[in-house]
């Protein structure tokens, strides 16, 4: 009895010796430097793997970061300025500061202001069926509504609006990874600066057609009257293919180029509600303008 | 046993309703709008302006370089606007829109052309002939038929195959053209056959077109260079590689042309429109299409102006019918939905074809059941649900290497599935994004 414990024991135990010296000469002989700094800065790094950075993944940026003499190029949108300060610190290289981005749909056509005019039976994919036709509306330029953005976001910061078929962007989950801008075959999902307070102001509009075509299609198209144009103290408004697009960094935010638009497609968020009852009680002639709120709950049903 | 080509391949209804109706000529419509972007390759340049006043067959877009096409005037009248208009491909592309001028009689008179044998013109004529007049190949395909007859070196084609096949259900344009211009189809190969130095052509023609089989075998018995072959019934005889194979029992290299065996194909409408070309000298301004549907009143064959919105085509057969649930430019296997009835005609348009809902309804799809029809029908020797899968779940490189490009997206798949799977919705996706890969790539 004591005799096979011991037979074994031994057996066992060189069989184990030998193992570790040949792995040990192995982890030896065939080893491969790694930079230390590089798991490092993939510790800083949020460990998202979102790509959007630009990067297959967090651990191809942290290369990248150490490998690169100059870094100021590279950004991890996720992270942000506080991340990549972090980061600079660790590697002594300079880095760009950049103004924190947020998602948002240039596309306001929902299905009670841009009419179906179509039905489309195929896979619901928006890459599928804007290979086949311009939508089932008549806008070629707006939202598909077959939720493609939605699929690809990691961070469950868009759903589908049920009612208005467009999808809805959390403000404050987005990471601005741009995962979803990829996703779009209509490039309706813009990047902006978030600003202070979250304000912004953009054109929610894509469409390119003549004012005449473009308002017949969706009641909320940009119609490219240029009124904005005008109005705009800054020169922040280009106008291209009938088309208003604002310039978020010459945009001052004075919203006057809101007031303006006679179709509504200028949208502001997150902007107080205007006192304009108090400023002009006399002559309240302006009807007031549709707040679009794009920073709702998301819905318990949908959850 | 008549020939074919010997992998996949199906037999769907045929219905062709329209097969015995005469072409007529449709009345010349009041607005024609002209698409610039009417064929494979580079959009035409356009060469006219508002309110220029444009003869019938005056060139209005110019080639817009090697592979692209002139397009001309169809009708006489005024250019009133140049404008975006939603075209067969469901997107707004540049129109010429042309109002007809009433007055110009010109525009009223039918053209008659007595039937001329003689081939005056050399090669290098024939040739420009055919560039300048546009003609593109017209069996739905539109690519520019001066490019195949292009040749660097024409001593390594020994055969012209002329294709009469016209699988798709339905469609009956080029069954008619037979009938009705068969001796100018023979002159038109022997034009080609006369610029191109080749000494054997055949003519494809499916055997439930057993009179056009006999017809243009009479119209071609004292040239004993042209063969017509009949061929078994099966989709997708008209593809160009099916149909080499089902005559020559060559094959064609995946990626390569129909030219590297030796073989120039072209469609009994494009050869047509060549013998008019070069012995008439008369641009390609209209086409043969059939527009039909089971419910439809009269269902017919024209020839219709290029430009013409299907509107009008669909109230010269008596309307649309009730139940309507698409309109569809093409046959029913290949041909696409149009947006609205103002779409126009272009080169490429054979059939309008008027669908109902119990017709045109996708059913919902269910799993795959690994019956593995869809690998039994693909005339290619493709794994269709392999390379749908691999699509969608975005293994581009994979399908890749399944040879996903080598589709004809002839829809044989689609058409069997038991549990109607969007397989070449997913495939052609798939077609897209390797395409885009692989320009990103060079």
């Amino acid at each position: 009895m004591m005799l096979s414990i011991l037979h074994s024991t031994i057996l066992l135990g060189s069989i184990g010796t030998v193992a570790a010296v040949i792995l040990f000469v192995v982890s030896k002989k065939f080893y491969v430097y790694e930079n230390p700094l590089i798991g490092e800065v993939e510790d800083i790094l949020p460990a998202a793997n979102c790509g959007g950075c630009g990067s297959p993944g967090c651990k191809a940026f942290a290369e990248n970061l150490v490998n690169s003499d100059d870094i100021s190029e590279l950004f991890c949108p996720v992270g942000g300025n506080d991340v990549m300060k972090q980061v600079s610190q660790l590697l002594g290289k300079e880095v760009a500061e950049q103004d924190p981005t947020v998602a948002v749909l240039l596309c306001q056509g929902a299905c009670d202001v841009r009419p179906k005019t179509t039905i489309y039976q195929g896979p619901r994919s928006c890459a599928i069926s804007s290979l086949v036709y311009g939508g089932e509306t008549d806008c070629q330029y707006g939202c598909l509504g077959d939720g493609d953005c939605v699929d690809v976001c990691d961070f469950d910061a868009m759903y589908m609006n049920e009612e208005t078929g467009l999808p809805v962007i959390i403000t404050d989950k987005c990471t601005s990874c741009g995962l979803c801008v990829k996703a779009c075959p209509r490039d309706i999902i813009e990047m902006r600066p978030r600003n202070k307070r979250d304000l912004k102001i953009f054109v929610g509009c894509l469409n390119q057609d003549k004012g005449g075509i473009a308002k017949k299609a969706c009641a909320v198209a940009c119609i490219g009257c240029s009124k904005c144009e005008d109005i705009c103290p800054k020169d922040a408004v280009i106008m291209t293919d009938n088309l208003a697009y604002i310039d978020p960094v010459a945009c001052s935010l004075c919203r006057k180029c809101v007031e303006v638009c006679p179709t509504h497609s200028i949208i502001e968020t997150n902007f107080p509600p205007k006192k304009v009852k108090i400023k002009k009680p006399e002559k309240p002639k302006a009807a007031p303008i549709a707040k679009t709120e794009i920073n709702p709950e998301k819905p318990s049903t949908d959850a | 046993m008549l020939k074919t080509f010997p992998k996949g391949g199906i037999h769907p209804a045929e219905n062709k309703i329209t097969s015995s109706k005469a072409i007529r000529r449709m009345p010349v419509p009041k607005v024609v709008y002209v698409p610039i972007a009417q064929h494979i390759g580079i959009p035409s340049e356009i060469v006219v302006d508002r309110k220029d006043k444009v003869e019938i067959g005056q060139i209005i877009a110019k080639s817009g370089g090697y592979v692209s096409s002139n397009i001309h005037a169809p009708v006489a009248g005024t250019v009133t606007k140049l404008d975006m208009m939603v075209d067969t491909s469901g997107y707004k592309k540049q129109c010429i829109v042309i109002r007809t001028d009433q007055k110009n009689e010109s525009n009223f008179e039918t053209p008659e052309f007595p039937l001329k044998k003689e081939i005056t013109m050399d090669q290098k004529d024939i040739l420009q002939h055919i560039t300048d007049s546009g003609i593109v190949g017209l069996g739905g395909a539109t690519f520019p038929s001066h490019v195949k007859l292009d040749l660097k070196n024409d001593n390594l084609i020994d055969c012209l195959i002329i294709n009469g096949v016209e699988c798709e259900p339905y469609l009956t344009a080029d069954h008619r053209l037979m009938l009705e211009k068969a001796d100018e189809i023979v002159v038109g190969i022997q034009i080609l056959m006369h610029a191109l130095h080749i000494q054997r052509a055949v003519i494809g023609i499916e055997n439930n077109k057993r009179d056009a089989v006999e017809v243009l075998k009479k119209a071609a018995q004292d040239d004993d260079r042209i063969k017509v072959a009949a061929l078994q019934v099966k989709y997708p005889q008209g593809s160009e590689k099916q149909l080499i194979k089902a005559i020559l029992k060559r094959e064609v290299p995946k990626g390569g042309l129909p030219m590297d065996v030796g073989v120039i194909v072209h469609n009994v409408g494009t050869i047509f429109a060549i013998y008019q070309a070069v012995q008439h000298d008369r641009p390609l301004i209209e086409r043969v299409v059939t527009v039909t549907g089971k419910k439809i009143e009269n269902p017919s064959n024209f020839w219709v102006k290029i430009g013409t919105p299907i509107k009008d085509l669909v109230e010269e057969v008596g309307g649309i019918p009730e139940g309507t649930r698409k309109i569809v430019n093409g046959g029913p296997m290949m041909g696409k939905a149009i947006k609205n009835t103002d779409v126009p005609i272009t080169k490429g348009t054979s059939g309008i074809l008027v669908i109902s809902e119990e017709e045109a309804s996708r059913k919902e799809s269910k799993n795959c059941i690994r019956c593995s029809n869809c690998v039994f029908v693909c005339p290619m020797g493709l794994e269709p649900h392999l390379l749908m899968n691999l699509s969608e779940k975005g293994f581009y490189e994979r399908a890749k290497a399944e040879d996903i490009m080598t589709c004809i997206e002839c829809g044989s798949c689609s058409y069997v599935c038991p549990s109607h799977r969007p397989l070449l919705d997913y495939i052609r996706f798939g077609k897209n994004i390797v395409k885009k890969l692989e320009a990103a790539q060079n």
